[in-house]
């Protein structure tokens, strides 16, 4: 819509464009400097005059070491892992069977079991964080996998659900009454049928599944306890900071890493986990 | 299934078999009984516990009697509790409102072709789907008191002679919070406004630009209005996330300095779990309900008016 002269351009346009660039990336790359910076270089007073802030001359990997060697960051990894891959298939496997049935069925308790269903999808955690820790103890699943594995599906399953409602809808019924002229029965029509069709919907409800329970934390913060059993974001916190002491190097360096698998995988599927994004918003 | 053919064929019915996934009832019951047993389980439960724990005097460990509305009671007269709420409130509306208008003026300036569009696009993202307690770190790190690169900056430009205490100063703290929220958010505007931009024909725009509108007055009569039912979706959904909020708060400032930066969710934290105090925690969290509950029946009414017009 700029057209015109350059500097029109600059002002309007580019100049904005980079501002927001900066702002909205410079932490990452604050992250990614101050993981290979010597302690030397990070704790040096600002106003010192060889402080060069935005670049370093003597790149490390102590801090790289110390994650991999002092704590068990390993572990972390393969938790959030494990954690993330198996409550995104459970929330997959329930928000399809659900969308399908409140998209394509006709049934009484259609419009309010969807209305329930939309409403869970706006509760946050914080709500309920207490009277979970509380039920997660009395399950005995407490300091266990299990203890996020099946809850992270309460906020994983309204979104998946209500992103494949918008899938299904937009399914022509013919398609699924010509399977059924063909004798399939409405449990096959929907398995060979409906659900290939949907693969797009489910991509974009899985990435953003997946990004979703990496990210958690307050649940994980407040269910587990032990060093092994914790998260990359739970674990960062507790066990790089000690008392008032922060180990900005090893901190960033876990931030960094802890950040890479979810860049990777939302770099695979950029458009589906926009499509996901913009379509639970439109819904 | 039972086929009855007519015209000139001979009547067929085939013998009924008991196929109970043929009926629509049962078999969507069926699939959905997965769903409704977790929901149930890890969230209609919990709800309910959490209205008998707030009405109980329960601690970690000690099963609580019954009490009333006392812990209630007791956070109408907690100073803290008010702080809270006010905090809450500035830190929802302040951000809602930037993250808005920086998230609309990204995705106008988003919203035409040029050479990294698809670059752009996908790192802007980057903040909305990173960790938000990792990066959150990465913030502090930039807000440390005597390392902090943006005094750095500062001084250099000459803004500042000595260090600012990002997150030590009551008023600052609640800046620099509500800073990180913007960023967090903003990406998640700009996205989604995006696509909303996107369904409006330019068409409407050419025409009124024949008709002699300037871009000012084009952006309030076509693009705003267009673009409301979006907007509306994506406002409710990040207030309902910023006024639950807990992962800024809790990495950045703990809710200090002196509770200037405590939002309902980390002063729950900090009495339910910190302390042990189950059910004044779960009070303060069931505290936020209210709100909530009224943007969600608001949220339901809005989307049923729009998807009926």
């Amino acid at each position: 819509m700029i057209e015109g002269s350059i500097w029109r351009r600059w002002v309007f346009f580019r100049l904005p464009v980079a501002v927001f660039l900066i702002f909205l990336l410079f932490p990452f790359y604050w992250m990614i400097i101050t993981t290979f910076r010597p302690d030397g270089e990070l704790y040096r007073p600002w106003r010192a005059a060889n402080y060069t802030p935005f670049w370093t001359w003597n790149p490390t990997t102590a801090h790289l070491k110390y994650l991999f060697g002092e704590t068990t960051f390993m572990m972390w990894m393969w938790n959030t892992t494990f954690i993330a891959v198996v409550s995104t298939a459970i929330s997959l496997v329930c928000g399809v069977l659900a969308g399908y049935a409140l998209s394509r069925l006709n049934f009484k308790l259609a419009g309010l079991l969807g209305t329930v269903i939309f409403v869970t999808y706006l509760v946050p955690q914080t709500l309920l964080f207490i009277p979970l820790s509380e039920i997660i103890n009395n399950y005995r699943i407490g300091d266990t996998p299990w203890a996020l594995i099946l809850t992270y599906p309460t906020f994983l399953i309204p979104f998946c659900t209500w992103l494949m409602m918008g899938y299904f809808k937009a399914i022509p019924k013919e398609l699924e009454e010509c399977a059924r002229i063909d004798g399939a029965s409405r449990w096959q029509a929907m398995l060979y049928i409906i659900i290939p069709v949907a693969v797009p919907g489910i991509l974009s409800a899985m990435i953003f599944a997946f990004t979703l329970s990496w990210n958690e934390f307050i649940y994980a913060l407040v269910f587990l306890s032990s060093p092994e059993q914790k998260t990359v974001p739970v674990g960062v916190v507790s066990e790089l900071i000690r008392g008032d002491v922060f180990f900005w190097g090893p901190l960033m360096a876990g931030a960094l890493l802890g950040s890479i698998p979810v860049a990777i995988a939302y770099s695979f599927f950029v458009e589906h986990y926009v499509s996901g994004l913009t379509g639970s918003v439109k819904g | 299934m039972a086929v009855t053919t007519t015209a000139d064929g001979p009547e067929i019915v085939a013998k009924p078999r008991w196929r109970p996934l043929e009926r629509e009832g049962a078999l969507a019951l069926l699939l959905l009984l997965p769903t409704l047993t977790l929901l149930g389980l890890f969230i209609a439960y919990p709800f309910v516990r959490g209205i008998l724990l707030s009405v109980q005097n329960a601690k970690v460990g000690v099963p609580g009697d019954y009490v009333g509305f006392e812990n209630f009671a007791r956070l109408l007269t907690d100073p803290i509790f008010w702080a809270v709420v006010k905090n809450t409130f500035a830190y929802t509306i302040v951000t809602t409102i930037f993250k808005l208008a920086l998230g609309l003026w990204l995705a106008i300036l988003l919203n035409r072709d040029f050479k990294f569009k698809a670059f752009t696009r996908a790192f802007i993202l980057l903040p909305f789907i990173v960790p938000t307690v990792l990066a959150c770190f990465a913030w502090k790190w930039m807000f440390d008191p005597t390392f902090s690169v943006l005094n750095w900056m500062m001084y250099k430009v000459g803004l500042i002679t000595s260090p600012v205490q990002w997150l030590g100063d009551g008023s600052l703290a609640m800046v620099s919070i509500i800073i990180v929220n913007i960023w967090r958010g903003v990406p998640f505007f700009a996205i989604s406004l995006m696509a909303g931009l996107q369904t409006i024909s330019p068409d409407l725009h050419e025409a009124a630009a024949i008709d002699g509108a300037k871009p000012l007055q084009r952006f309030w009569y076509i693009t705003w209005p267009l673009l409301l039912p979006v907007t509306m979706v994506v406002v409710l959904f990040s207030v309902i996330q910023t006024f639950a909020d807990f992962q800024i708060v809790y990495v950045l400032t703990g809710g200090g300095p002196e509770n200037a930066t405590h939002l309902f969710a980390t002063y729950a934290y900090q009495l339910g779990i910190g302390t042990g105090l189950l059910s004044q925690g779960a009070a303060v969290s069931l505290a936020m309900f209210p709100l909530l509950f009224g943007i969600v029946i608001f949220q339901l009414i809005y989307i049923r008016r729009v998807e009926t017009r």
